[in-house]
């Protein structure tokens, strides 16, 4: 009886002890707002577009964590499709067509001549890469552009132009190089298979 | 003499230099076109600071460096400039990139260029300069900018300065033919270059395959007074990598991520010392490097003294190219270098060697095969990486693994896929997994940057708005202050007006009121009484003569406490109208009831006669009051402008008889539509001689009008007055008053307030007196 007793005591001060722990270390240790969101903000490309139907990257990235698809983003593409998947542990799937194709990367090219200095695209666009003023020419910083394609639309007298990006020498990438040729018959088809894969 | 080490790895391929040491260095042709690329080192391109059609002289300064990282670009010949536009560079991509065409006069005239006299007077900064200014880069193949590695003594120790003579590439001779034919240059470089970094010792490490070089070097060594040591170094590829020679010659690895530098150590080109030499002793800016032209499809293989944006076909041409031979142009070593599929790409700063390869010289890659693990890349590989791991991480797009299995430090030396039995281009596999890392950084940062930048945004429009809001909740609170300002201005003179008229009109109205309503209640109980023929009708009697007495002293109070009618006595003509109405309106009442008292026979009858009779006279005296009062009020209108008026023979207001005129056109009318109307004989007649009555004295009301009119503007004429100036004086006068006043209510000072009061009085006095002569006219 008596050491049932000591026993059952020793328990529940272990109990007491652990719990005034954990209390204590959910206090100490708590963590504002919700990291997975940051981690999955960071994937994104942050072009702002809101071709996923949210206002923003950080929105979806939201919508993500609390269960969304991770297909709605077509400027990321595949690329972050399967960053995405890696990161919280799902399936990759390919990209939801309904949000838009993925396209080359461009940027927003305003035909000076015939910009009538609205504001109406520097009002759109969601990073300040418009520079101008009211009845005054406007024109892209085509630095800080994203390509979101947001300032388009608004333009009353469609004079902006989406151009795609030029690979110059520095911004050129090394192909891939061909897949090794099949050593046995058995194996042909496999490295097709495992280049198609990529 | 130094000691020896090793590194890890290395392979000794075939050298193949013999063939192009044969020839003393040549002079490259001078081409009828220069291409000069915008960017021919590391780091930002140049910027053009000529324009199409200008004329330069050889070593003239044609692009300069744009940020801390890049190198100017100078004139190679004399001649004109006749394009600047993209081209192909010599570049792995193929692609093109912004260029300087310089057409060649043959002149091949010189800009005035000088040495410095003496390097070691000036200021270190300034001889770095110098050197920046001549546009020279690294010339072993990276092309980093040169004054940025001269800078390194200012924020590192540096104590060992490594001249990188070892040239382990095969077929490269480049600077093995310098260092026979210009050793003085190289030491005089090496001489500039310790002067600025001031390290304890300088080593020169050379492959021992080299050995005319190595005799020449020590030749010139020996008249110089700095501290140099020729370490000679096995052949063996890659030796001439900088961290490779590093280990060497120091035994000292280069932590991975960062510079030589950071362990004290320098390392400069021969290539690169001799431009050094030139640009400081002879004010020759970089316009020229020495390019080995090789390779079995050339018939003379040699060395060339190259000016910069030749094209690789004069050079090719000068050292007699078999064209039918060539299967491979290759830029650069057999190692590193990239094939090249246009002849017309120009030779650029880092261009060392160019290999006109026969098909039997550099066959065709042969198919690659799976890799076996067998580790042979592991074993060649100088930075002590793990290749296989490398390229299954590439293949498999784990970039992420690679990077920790520090692809970065891979130098792409090609020791690993010249070992590989199974023939795969590793290398291509690490360079295609570099680029797409970096990339994805590059991406990645832009998507940092434009997230910060959405965030400022976001951040700027909330803030927008909230200003916004708070500056509408400002105006608001204003203008409700001033609304109350206004309010309470407007109560304080109604105050005033009624303290100066007490008892308060108002009060006396609702006063009256209030007697009256009892007067009437009192009649009314009075009326039932007397219908009902019950007692106390004397009480009640009592009470409503009570109740009219005190209504008729409330009336009293109230018309004595009305606003005194000073002004033309219109209110009081209004008000003894009103008394007039009101004592009709008793007088009926009070006759009502007698008439119903009477015809009920009852007892008040007397009493209310006598009421009635009261009332009658009252009635009475008011409609001869206000009859009273209305024909002085018309004598008086009439009178009051008559006075002034000098040519006013009709003595009639000019106002009144243009509403008599108005009141007679519509009478007129009236009675014309009625006559009009009018349906019987007798009818018409008699509204016939009333129309004709009606139009009689409205043409006498319209002469007496236009005769009124007519002699107020000869009054005005014959006063010489214009009317309507007078009429906008008068306003202006008016609006200077009021000017006047509200200055005199802001004004604080006594002063001032003096002087703004006698403005004030000046305006009044102006403005009534024009006031005055327009009455006497209007």
């Amino acid at each position: 009886m008596g050491t049932v007793l000591t026993a059952i005591i020793v328990l529940l001060l272990l109990a007491a002890a652990f719990g005034v722990l954990l209390g204590y270390a959910s206090v100490r240790f708590k963590v504002e707002g919700n990291p997975i969101v940051d981690q999955i903000d960071a994937i994104l490309p942050q072009t702002q577009c809101g071709q996923c139907g949210y206002p923003g990257c950080r929105p979806y990235a939201e919508a993500i964590s609390n269960g969304d698809a991770i297909n709605k983003c077509p400027p990321g593409g595949q690329s972050t499709i399967e960053a995405l998947a890696d990161l919280l542990d799902v399936e990759a799937v390919p990209l939801d067509s309904e949000h838009g194709e993925e396209k080359p990367k461009s940027v927003a090219f305003i035909r000076e001549d015939e910009c009538i200095g609205c504001t109406k695209c520097i009002q759109a666009c969601p990073v300040d890469a418009i520079l101008g003023a009211a009845k005054q020419m406007h024109t892209v910083i085509t630095t800080e552009c994203t390509g979101c394609d947001l300032c388009v639309e608004p333009c009353p007298v469609d004079c902006i132009d989406m151009i795609p990006i030029e690979t110059t020498p520095n911004t050129w990438k090394w192909p891939e190089p061909p897949a090794p040729m099949d050593l046995i018959a058995t194996d042909r088809g496999r490295g097709l298979a495992t280049s198609e894969a990529h | 003499m130094s000691q020896v080490f090793s590194f890890h790895g290395g392979i000794h391929p075939p050298e193949n230099k013999k063939q192009s040491t044969r020839a003393p260095i040549g002079k490259a042709p001078l081409p009828q076109q220069l291409v000069l690329p915008m960017q021919q080192h590391i780091g930002g391109p140049a910027d053009p600071l000529v324009s199409v059609g200008d004329s330069v002289l050889k070593g003239q300064l044609i692009a300069e460096p744009i940020g801390r990282i890049s190198a100017s670009v100078h004139a190679p010949t004399s001649g004109k400039v006749i394009d600047i536009a993209h081209y192909p560079v010599p570049h792995a991509s193929g692609l093109s990139g912004e260029c300087i065409v310089i057409e060649a006069d043959g002149e091949d005239r010189w800009i005035e260029h000088e040495g410095i006299a003496d390097y070691k007077a000036i200021e270190r900064t300034e001889l770095i300069e110098h050197i920046r200014a001549s546009g020279i880069s690294g010339m072993g193949g990276a092309g980093f900018p040169t004054d940025v590695k001269l800078h390194l003594s200012e924020d590192h120790i540096v104590n060992t300065l490594i001249i990188n003579a070892a040239e382990c590439e095969p077929y490269i001779t480049a600077d093995d033919m310098l260092m026979r034919e210009r050793p003085h240059e190289i030491i005089g470089g090496i001489e500039v270059i310790a002067h600025l970094l001031r390290p304890s010792h300088i080593l020169i490490g050379i492959e021992d395959n080299k050995t005319n070089a190595i005799h020449a070097l020590e030749a010139a060594v020996k008249h110089c007074d700095l501290n140099i040591d020729i370490v000679v170094v096995p052949t063996k590829y890659p030796s001439g990598g900088e961290r490779q020679l590093i280990k060497l010659l120091t035994d000292i690895e280069v932590p991975a991520g960062k510079i030589p530098a950071d362990i004290g150590i320098v390392c400069q080109n021969v290539g690169t010392t001799s431009a050094v030499y030139r640009a400081v002793h002879k004010g020759e800016p970089l316009i020229s490097r020495i390019v080995t032209v090789t390779g079995d499809a050339v018939r003379h293989p040699k060395n060339l003294e190259v000016l910069l944006g030749t094209p690789f076909r004069s050079l090719l041409e000068a050292c007699d190219l078999r064209p039918e031979a060539l299967s491979r142009l290759v830029m650069g070593g057999p190692m590193m270098g990239v094939t090249v599929d246009n002849d017309r790409i120009p030779v650029i700063k880092t261009t060392n060697c160019l290999i006109a390869a026969t098909q039997q010289e550099m066959p065709p890659a042969p198919p690659a095969q799976a890799c076996i693990r067998c580790g042979m890349c592991e074993q060649a590989c100088p930075a002590d990486l793990l290749p296989q791991q490398l390229y299954w991480f590439a293949k498999g797009r784990e970039f992420d693994k690679a990077r920790h299995h520090n692809l970065f430090d891979c130098i792409e030396c090609g020791a690993c896929a010249y070992v590989c039995p199974s023939n795969i281009p590793l290398v291509q596999y690490y360079r295609f997994a570099k680029s797409e890392i970096r990339t994805e950084e590059r991406e990645q940062q832009k998507a940092d940057h434009a997230r910060e930048r959405f965030e400022a945004r976001q951040a700027r429009l909330e803030r927008e708005a909230a200003e916004k809001e708070a500056k509408r909740k400002a105006r608001a609170a204003e203008a409700a202050k001033a609304q109350e300002a206004r309010k309470a201005a407007a109560a304080k003179p109604k105050e005033e007006a009624t303290e100066q008229a007490t008892p308060d009109i108002k009060q006396l109205k609702t006063a009256a009121a209030v007697a009256r309503t009892k007067l009437k209640k009192a009649q009314k109980a009075f009326d039932e009484a007397a219908a009902g023929n019950s007692e106390g009708l004397a009480e009640l009697e009592q009470a409503l003569n009570d109740a009219r007495s005190k209504a008729e002293a409330a009336e009293k109070a109230l018309e004595a406490g009305s606003p005194a009618p000073s002004e033309g006595g219109n209110a009081e003509l209004k008000q003894l109208k009103v008394a007039a109405a009101v004592a009709r309106t008793k007088l009926k009442k009070a006759q009502d009831a007698l008439k119903n008292a009477e015809d009920k026979g009852l007892d008040g009858i007397d009493k209310l006669r006598a009421t009635v009779e009261t009332l009658e006279n009252k009635a009475d005296e008011a409609q001869k009051a206000f009859e009273a009062a209305q024909p002085a009020e018309t004598a008086e209108k009439t009178e009051a402008p008559a006075k002034p008026e000098p040519a006013a023979e009709p003595a009639l207001d000019a106002k009144a008889l243009k509403q008599q005129v108005s009141i007679m056109r519509t009478k007129l009318k009236k009675a014309e539509a009625a006559l009009e109307a009018a349906e019987s004989d007798d009818e018409r007649s008699a509204l016939q001689a009333d129309v004709d009555d009606l139009k009689k004295r409205f043409d006498e009301a319209t002469e007496a009008f236009n005769k009124v009119e007519k002699a107020k503007m000869d009054a005005a004429a014959q006063a010489g007055i214009d009317l309507k100036q007078l009429r906008i004086d008068a306003a202006m006068a008016k609006a200077a008053i009021t000017k006047g006043e509200r200055a005199l209510k802001k004004a604080e000072a006594d002063d001032e307030r003096e002087q703004i009061e006698q403005e004030l009085v000046a305006a009044k006095a102006k403005s009534d007196e024009l006031h005055k002569t327009l009455s006497q006219y209007d």
